[in-house]
């Protein structure tokens, strides 16, 4: 073979340059190209399909921060940004239960990750069928006779967000608890028998050992949950559409774009939207490098 | 006293335990009782009711006839498998050159890489849809496969953690016999990444079953229709027939549950590894 022949000098340009090609393209058109144009399309009024577009300075940005209509969804995401935290609990309460000794530990671990794998539409329809008039949640709460608190679970606009945030972390709380239990049990059985020799109870031993060996693993997954609550969409846009008052950020983006033809104020609102999320990552890079 | 504590403490726990199991079960098996009761009988019992007749899968065959579920189970297998080979030998090839060489801007490749992680998808789709758009791609298989390609780089992450614990004496040692550097890298890395591509799998696996919005954006063809696609067109001629759509349901988490069920080590193995960038 050639190939075989050539010195490993050049054997190693050649392979660099073989292996790296599609990777490269691939990466530049799927993932930066996206941002270049995004930023171009974002001072233009262009409507997406036409030949000709104008530039039109910061106007897109102005619209977005001025008119209510584009930012008052930002206030949706306070809901999924509460309900981060509540999944984060609930997922390091549950990894640190089944990290010691319980029965039917594997049931109990497996059910609890189960809805992480599921399908997002399966999810949404399993939510609309659990908050129906007269469906899962208002038969329950009959039968434990408390059925004056049933209400428009999705009808009211007052609790629409609480329901879908709710649907929300049934979803993604066991991904949460699962990284954080493969974290926790790294941690070597040696070191809680050394600890139980000390003395140390429970409390002591969730607060000198868990914690500081899985605080990099919660800050990471907390990152992830604040960017996923500001771009929440799969919930919101199969279960409501964006209806009574559960319209977010990036379901308004997409209508935006593709149902009412502007992508340039769309791109805009995408860019404020990646800058959030980059600002949040930046931030939190800095606080946890602050603290080692 | 300290029994007294201990046993409270144990209570708790448990109580805490089943209740979570209940929250987390009763929305799906609420679903799977609806699937399996007649139109009628739906209409006149409570969600929580069982049905009457277990084997009752009139809804089932309806739902997977009218719903053209074995075309989207078709898309969605394709999908899976060109996506999972692509990623497996770009992902590889990739993090072996990033790995195993220094050279001039390898350093600035890797940032590239790292980088691209934090740009979430969909905050850039708009501008995403016009260059798939641009490739006369848009409603063919490739638009989603390309973009499962392009812009989920958690392959790349999974080999090169992995390729740091295998040594590179190895790579060397087979130099001495004359192994040219794809000898190296197909006869050796590849085998011995096998862990690393069983991660892949699940994560990619998993993650492309589920996804809903690139094919709903990229595919609007019924033809192309994927698991998750389809399970959504239930939602407006089915609004009301909650049996049949509850069966849809239980037809797009069926193979999930099976492939949970059996491989659940390496789920959980895959899932922790994936997540640990």
């Amino acid at each position: 073979m050639v190939f075989k022949n050539m010195s490993y000098k050049n054997q190693r340009k050649l392979i660099i340059i073989a292996f790296s090609l599609i990777p490269v393209v691939l990466l530049f058109t799927f993932a930066y190209l996206p941002v270049i144009n995004m930023f171009k399309y974002s001072f233009t009024n262009w409507n997406g399909y036409s030949d000709h577009y104008k530039w039109v300075g910061f106007k897109n940005y102005k619209t977005i921060f001025t008119d209510p209509k584009y930012f008052t969804v930002f206030k949706v995401s306070l809901y999924y940004f509460v309900a981060t935290f509540v999944q984060m609990g609930l997922a390091l309460y549950f990894a640190t239960i089944l990290s010691f000794k319980v029965r039917a530990k594997n049931f109990f671990k497996g059910v609890l990750f189960f809805p992480s794998l599921l399908n997002g539409v399966a999810i949404g329809f399993i939510f609309l069928f659990f908050f129906k008039p007269d469906g899962t949640l208002d038969t329950i709460l009959n039968f434990l006779g408390l059925s004056s608190l049933s209400q428009g679970w999705l009808l009211n606009p007052n609790i629409i967000n609480v329901s879908l945030a709710g649907a929300s972390i049934w979803r993604y709380m066991g991904f949460n608890f699962i990284i954080f239990l493969g974290a926790i049990s790294s941690v070597g059985k040696d070191v809680y028998e050394a600890s139980d020799i000390d003395g140390a109870n429970k409390w002591h031993q969730f607060r000198h050992i868990i914690i500081p060996s899985i605080k990099r693993i919660v800050q990471l997954n907390l990152i992830l949950g604040i960017s996923g609550a500001i771009s929440a969409f799969d919930i919101p846009y199969i279960m409501t559409g964006g209806s009574n008052g559960s319209n977010t950020f990036v379901i308004q983006t997409v209508d935006v774009a593709f149902k009412f033809s502007k992508l340039g104020l769309a791109s805009a609102m995408a860019v404020v939207l990646l800058f959030i999320v980059v600002i949040v990552t930046i931030l939190q890079n800095l606080l946890s490098k602050k603290e080692d | 006293m300290y029994k007294l504590k201990y046993t409270a403490a144990s209570i708790f726990k448990y109580l805490s335990l089943i209740i979570a199991a209940f929250v987390v079960l009763i929305p799906i098996v609420v679903v799977l009782f609806a699937s399996l009761k007649t139109g009628q009988e739906y209409a006149n019992s409570s969600p929580l009711q069982p049905p009457t007749d277990w084997f009752n899968f009139a809804n089932y065959k309806k739902a997977f006839i009218d719903g053209k579920m074995l075309l989207g189970f078709a898309n969605t297998i394709f999908i899976v498998i060109v996506s999972i080979v692509g990623a497996t030998l770009i992902g590889s090839m990739i993090a072996f050159v990033l790995s195993r060489f220094k050279f001039r801007g390898s350093k600035l490749l890797m940032g590239a890489f790292l980088l691209a992680t934090l740009i979430p998808s969909v905050t850039t789709q708009v501008a995403t849809f016009k260059i798939i758009d641009f490739l006369h791609l848009v409603d063919t298989r490739f638009a989603p496969i390309l973009l499962y390609l392009g812009t989920d780089i958690i392959a790349v992450y999974i080999f090169l953690q992995f390729l740091d614990s295998i040594s590179e004496s190895l790579d060397e040692s087979a130099m001495l016999d004359g192994a040219s550097y794809f000898t190296i890298f197909f006869r050796i890395i590849l085998p011995l990444l096998a862990p690393a591509i069983v991660t892949v799998i699940i994560v990619k696996g998993v993650n492309i079953y589920n996804d809903f919005y690139t094919p709903f954006l990229y595919m609007p063809s019924q033809e192309l229709q994927v698991v998750s696609t389809a399970l959504f067109k239930f939602k407006g001629p089915y609004g009301s027939q909650w049996e049949v759509i509850s069966a849809a349901i239980i037809i797009s988490i069926i193979p999930i549950t099976i492939a949970f069920v059996s491989l659940q080590k390496y789920i959980y193995n895959g899932f922790s590894q994936g997540s640990v960038k």
